[in-house]
């Protein structure tokens, strides 16, 4: 690893002797899950509660003309069954728009459909019953009577004149365009020696968290109090809108947070039926649960990367890349999703793509259409995957028009390390990156010449192998820029408090919220690093907004980063008044004291002087033998949130090994190595799994992962059997490496590493398929790379 | 006939008497009646993994076998397991190689890495990815866990790393 | 075989209400059946059945749980003939010395078979009842010349593996009648086999897939029989394997068994693959069939471009 820090400061609060910083420590967590003793959602059971179970649009696209529920509320165990507009008396509908995504529009959505329903899955009426096997009995005899409307479901003739408008309110079936223009586009082309054009295909595909969304929500009339159980990242953002849309006071509302199995940006959002339990709960006065079943999971969890998009690049024959121009285009639903919307992934390939390179010419238009299907929104890495596949596809397009090998053209455009600060062509400012240290460092683990020889050699044996490789930039850290500007009541910033308890351990109560990432952990760490206690000493409370400060959460990458320095930082605080106290009570000045391993010492020599045990028992049973005038402040919060850059970006660049067989088309990944680089790293095992795990998921949308979806916009693959998820039989080893370039926006330091593997991932695959299938002089700018695909490229089949 | 039928078996080593309809699943049973929560309903049509419980030493997806077949028929959960400490150093690797995240999965995904240690001591990875085809985790992607077991089964068969 | 939805996206994760009843004997089953005919379901392993009754793409209102049905369970060698009991287990199959000595196509073709707690539940019997035309085991039976013996109200029936399967989850049984067993003659001791499917997954079902046993004599095949699955509505034994045998293969032979066999298939299209690719796939895996059989590394290649 690399680094240039030197701020004296941080010494002394990160690289203390017994430091957790950049050390390796088992998340303190683990065994509460390992042993089956965690509480997800799904677990908690209430008194009095009832199920819920939504009965669900088979259509795309209807109107509906009369629900029927008579019988099925005459089943055993049936406590109500509520259609749309019974519900619409207790919480009203909502838009998601934002203001700073100048012109996006979207239509009201309701908790449940009013009179008109908008794709397949949407909720048309919920049956509420003492079991849920019992509220799918009753649910089967509910008949609604729809009547089919146009689906729009292409998102290619969505603007068309004659297709058929979804919300009429709205004029058209466009909810955003934004088009960027920078440099000089059509003269670089014009001089370019080559120009190199290509259309890229996305599937659509969705997060697949193991545990589906679930919430309890319970309305205590007595209390004027709703307590909402949820498995989400951002519990205050939940506060905010349920209460907004119940006619609640925030302090009304209690959202509590305990473990989340798996999130990846899927509940990050407010879905209608969550809205809908809440406004049950309060309509029936009574705890009521909903737990998404798989196959609604599919149906209803948002879905992401539905693109397609137009790619050019402009080359010189001595490697220079002279402009980028993209159109993309993406079908999001029915709904732009509340309250984030669903412009957030298209305005992020046109703020990605091109990012990594020195070119300043770069054009781009994207264009966002409603459709009758399900929902679309921000998923793990929003935008990046894409935006990496079209630039990096196209890089790989230009060398081998020019007869470049891959690495060279990159070393010849990656902007250089020492250019920084500079802007991206889409003017997204860099504080500081490493593409070259990242280039350097992974051409050296993965030994790239040997690679080579090994692929020539194995082709005269008509064994097919190629490599690929990506380069990318990350956005994470998140300030205000990415939805506060617009409106929405997302916080950007975090906040913690920490105290001493009597006993001389610490309680840390957290604003950022634990899905698996190591929150707890790298909070925990920091606290006992800064504050000189043991890990096992400090204990992280999170996810509940009734005991942590205000803060946005965990996503976009943003928890080590943002919710890390706001613990650096309340730390310092707690510290120093520890340090104040225990002058006092050693008659000596602060400044000759030090905090380590527990206890108070000389500064100087490191002799123990007090433990805290004794200190807090002093402070907070003696507090008559303190001299006069102290006051033991024991407890210190603060937070913390980025102002000096909009994101702190973060680059890394992948590669793939693999095999095709070009007979059955099959793709075998044997190897997959990442460089990247996330500032400082707090816990580099936590680190490496981010980015393993991220890998994976993009593995997943290269080779297996996309809703099938048919004309009539039904989704034919709505379970595990026939979505495909990446197992562990068909992942290879992924070898992670690290170059460390800290932003100086915090002392920390810590940048975010949550998106990284998924970034670049997809793009390493498709250019190493495309390497391999090289002899063959077919290209595939599709995925995912399925066998079908590539035997139709082959024109095998 | 849709009445409830009177089951006995023992669970995690306890005797359990109860009346259950036919059409409840032990995963459910489980969960729902007996509280044991650890066992985990991902999918519930047999794909995802994360209901692997043992029932008369095999491992089994819970959510595709009825309470009622379980009468007379010893159920191990990752409770069970866990309390009686049969997979502790298994537990103590997953632990140190951090592999898992969300953890949903992790029940699931010990029953079936111990019911694999327990059939063969020494193991590639190749054999430990294809054992553990059948559990989905879609936090960790799959290495540290596969890194997890290999250190396990090392230790278990007395070889050093 | 991939679900089929049609539409219906409301919850049904949780089967409809229905009667059980343990069976005590072969004789309770078949009364039970005698007396509900297609209002019932046979549980066996129920690694197919309780998938699809948790969806409620079934709800049938009687379980008939043959479990413990000791006398259906087993492996037993005699008289040159495998009789493998219907509750036999696929991972008592696959530990079965009798299995790996006699019928070693069948322990090869059990490892592609789903994942190995689904393996701890699944029967044969289940397995050839449930015919689903992209699972590995009736394609088996077909190559291995298996006879399936069915008991109903008026006894027992005998039925060629090759007339007992009848479609997309369809089989010769009527709802009267009970599978039982599965009998193999013993594979000759000079036999070779072959077993590969075409999965995206380990352990998902098959784009498509082969089991195939030789004859080998001189280089060239004294008998080939070649079991196809996931290439139609049902498995095949493909007549197109008869010109394979007594002749030295060379590019131009195979190339006119891949014809043959083209002529024979009759492949669904599903999201996995469309009816061409099938045909595509299943001329692969005869090529490397023949090639590994064979031995002959260049069939491998060429013969397909």
């Amino acid at each position: 690893m690399t680094s240039a820090r030197a701020n004296p400061e941080m010494l002394s609060a990160l690289d203390r002797p017994g430091s957790y910083i950049g050390k390796t420590v088992p998340r303190p967590n683990l065994d509460r899950l390992m042993q089956g003793r965690g509480l997800y959602v799904s677990d908690i059971e209430l008194p009095r509660m009832a199920h819920v179970v939504f009965l669900r649009s088979p259509h795309a696209h209807a109107k509906i003309n009369g629900i029927e529920a008579s019988t099925a509320k005459q089943m055993p165990g049936v406590i109500a069954v509520v259609s749309g507009r019974e519900l619409s008396t207790v919480i009203t509908p909502w838009v998601g728009v934002l203001s700073h995504l100048k012109g996006l529009k979207s239509a009201p959505q309701s908790a449940i459909a009013v009179d008109r329903v908008c794709w397949q899955g949407e909720a048309v009426a919920a049956v509420v019953a003492s079991s849920r096997a019992q509220a799918e009995d009753a649910a089967e005899l509910v008949s609604i009577e729809y009547e089919e409307l146009d689906a729009v479901t292409d998102m290619r003739t969505a603007l068309d004149p004659a297709t058929a408008v979804i919300h009429a309110s709205l004029g058209d079936n466009l909810a955003f365009e934004r088009n960027h223009d920078a440099g000089a586009v059509d003269q670089a082309f014009a001089e370019s020696d080559e120009v190199v054009e290509a259309d890229f295909v996305f599937g659509r595909h969705t997060g697949v968290t193991l545990e589906p969304r679930a919430v309890v929500a319970d309305w205590n009339a007595a209390e004027a109090r709703l307590t909402i159980y949820q498995g989400t990242q951002a519990p205050h953002m939940v506060q905010n809108i349920a209460a907004l849309h119940l006619g609640l006071k925030e302090s009304q509302v209690r959202v509590v947070c305990k473990d989340v199995g798996g999130s990846f940006g899927i509940k990050v959002h407010i879905y209608a039926d969550e809205m809908a339990t809440y406004a049950l709960s309060k309509l029936l006065r009574r705890p009521v649960k909903f737990v998404a079943d798989r196959v609604e999971s599919f149906n209803t969890d948002i879905h992401a990367r539905d693109h397609r998009c137009k790619g050019k690049i402009g080359v010189n024959r001595d490697g220079t890349i002279t402009a980028f121009e993209i159109d993309d285009l993406t079908g999001i639903g029915p709904y732009s999703m509340y309250p984030r919307t669903s412009a957030i992934e298209a305005n992020q390939v046109v703020n990605l793509v091109g990012g990594p390179y020195a070119t300043r010419n770069y054009r781009a238009r994207a264009r966002v259409v409603f459709q009758n299907k399900n929902v679309m929104c921000q998923y793990r890495a929003v935008g990046h995957p894409i935006a990496c596949s079209v630039t990096e596809g196209l890089v790989d397009m230009a060398a081998m028009k020019i007869g470049m090998d891959p690495i060279e053209i990159r070393r010849r455009n990656l902007i250089a390390d020492n250019a920084y600060p500079c802007a991206s062509p889409s003017g997204l400012r860099f504080e500081q990156l490493s593409h070259h240290a990242a280039l350097a460092k992974l051409t050296g683990m993965m030994d790239y010449d040997a690679l080579r020889v090994e692929q020539a050699a194995l082709r005269t044996r008509n064994i097919h192998r190629g490599i690929g490789i990506a380069s990318f930039i990350e956005v994470t850290n998140p300030s205000a820029a990415f939805y506060g500007v617009g409106g929405a009541k997302i916080s950007s910033q975090d906040g913690v408090a920490v105290r001493l308890d009597a006993q001389g351990s610490v309680i840390c109560q957290t604003s950022i919220t634990e899905q698996g990432q190591g929150s707890e952990s790298l909070t925990a760490q920091i606290v006992g690093s800064v504050l000189g206690v043991s890990m096992d000493r400090v204990r992280v409370i999170l996810g509940d907004t009734d005991n942590t400060p205000y803060g946005g959460g965990t996503w976009a990458s943003r928890g080590a980063g943002i919710g890390g320095e706001a613990a650096l930082q309340a730390t310092k605080v707690l510290r120093k008044n520890i340090l104040d106290v225990a002058a006092a009570i050693l008659q000596a000045a602060p400044g000759e004291l030090d905090i380590v391993n527990n206890a108070v010492v000389n500064a100087a020599d490191s002799a123990p002087r007090i433990e805290l045990g004794e200190l807090a028992r002093i402070v907070y049973f003696r507090p008559d033998t303190l001299p006069p005038g102290i006051q033991a402040e024991l407890m210190a919060a603060r937070h913390f949130v980025p102002r000096e850059y909009p994101f702190a970006f973060t680059n890394g660049i992948q590669a793939s090994w693999l095999e095709v067989d070009i007979d059955t088309g099959f793709v075998k990944l044997l190897k997959h190595w990442v460089v990247e680089d996330c500032g400082t790293i707090i816990n580099p095992q936590l680190v490496d799994e981010q980015i393993r795990g991220g890998v994976v998921q993009g593995l997943g949308a290269a080779l297996f992962e996309k809703c099938v979806y048919d004309e009539r916009g039904q989704l034919t693959n709505a379970n595990m059997a026939d979505y495909l998820v990446p197992m562990s039989g068909e992942m290879p080893d992924i070898d992670v490496g690290h170059v460390v370039s800290p932003t100086m926006e915090s002392e920390l330091g810590a940048k975010g590493a949550g998106e990284a593997g998924t970034a670049g991932a997809a793009a390493a695959v498709t250019n190493a398929v495309n390497d391999a299938l090289r002899p063959f002089g077919t290209i595939i700018t599709e995925i995912p790379l399925t066998p079908q695909v590539v035997l139709t490229a082959l024109g095998r089949i | 006939m849709t009445a409830a039928v009177a089951i006995s078996l023992s669970v995690n080593g306890e005797r359990v008497e109860a009346n259950v309809l036919p059409r409840l699943n032990l995963a459910d049973f489980l969960r729902e009646h007996l509280k044991l929560t650890g066992t985990h309903v991902g999918c519930e049509h047999g794909v995802c993994g994360a209901c692997t419980v043992r029932v008369n030493g095999d491992i089994v997806r819970s959510c595709l076998m009825l309470a009622v077949q379980t009468h007379n028929a010893t159920v191990e959960t990752i409770e069970g397991l866990s309390d009686s400490g049969e997979i502790a150093d298994l537990q103590s690797a997953f632990r140190e190689r951090n592999a898992l995240q969300c953890g949903f999965c992790t029940p699931g995904m010990l029953m079936a890495a111990h019911d694999l240690l327990k059939q063969s001591p020494s193991l590639d990875r190749e054999q430990i990815r294809e054992h553990l085809s059948g559990n989905y985790c879609r936090c960790t992607g799959y290495q540290a866990i596969v890194d997890a077991i290999e250190t396990t089964a090392r230790a278990r068969s007395g070889r050093l790393p | 075989m991939p679900i089929v939805w049609a539409g219906e996206v409301t919850p049904k994760m949780k089967a409809s209400a229905f009667a059980y009843a343990r069976a005590t004997s072969v004789a309770n089953a078949l009364e039970l059946l005698t007396a509900h005919g297609e209002k019932a379901k046979v549980l066996s392993g129920g690694q197919s059945l309780l998938p699809a009754m948790n969806l409620r793409l079934i709800a049938p209102e009687l379980i008939i749980d043959i479990g413990e049905l000791a006398e259906l369970r087993g492996v037993v060698v005699k008289g040159g003939v495998l009789t493998i009991g219907a509750l036999t287990r696929h991972v008592d199959l696959l530990k079965s010395p009798e299995i790996a000595a006699h019928a070693p196509l069948l322990r090869d073709a059990l490892t592609h078979v789903a994942h190995p707690a689904i393996r701890n539940r699944g029967t044969i019997g289940g397995s050839l009842a449930q015919a689903d035309p992209a699972s590995e085991l009736p394609a088996c039976m077909l190559t291995l010349g298996a006879t399936i013996v069915v008991r109903g109200p008026s006894g027992e029936r005998r039925i060629a593996a090759n007339q007992f399967f009848a479609g997309i989850y369809e089989t010769a049984l009527t709802p009267q009648e009970l599978l039982v067993a599965v009998e193999l003659p013993v594979t000759p001791k000079n036999s070779t086999h072959f077993f590969h499917e075409f999965a995206r997954r380990h352990g998902d079902y098959a784009i498509v897939g082969l089991a195939a046993q030789a004859l080998v004599k001189d280089g060239q095949f004294a008998d080939l029989r070649l079991g196809f699955f996931a290439v139609g509505d049902r498995p095949l034994l493909a007549k197109s394997a008869g010109k394979l045998v007594d002749v030295v293969i060379t590019s131009a032979v195979l190339s006119e068994a891949f014809s043959a066999l083209d002529d024979e298939l009759d492949p669904l299209e599903d999201q996995q693959a469309t009816p061409a690719m099938r045909r595509h796939l299943a001329k692969v895996l005869l090529a490397r069939c023949v090639s590994s059989l064979l031995a002959r590394p260049d069939l491998c290649t060429g013969a397909l471009a």
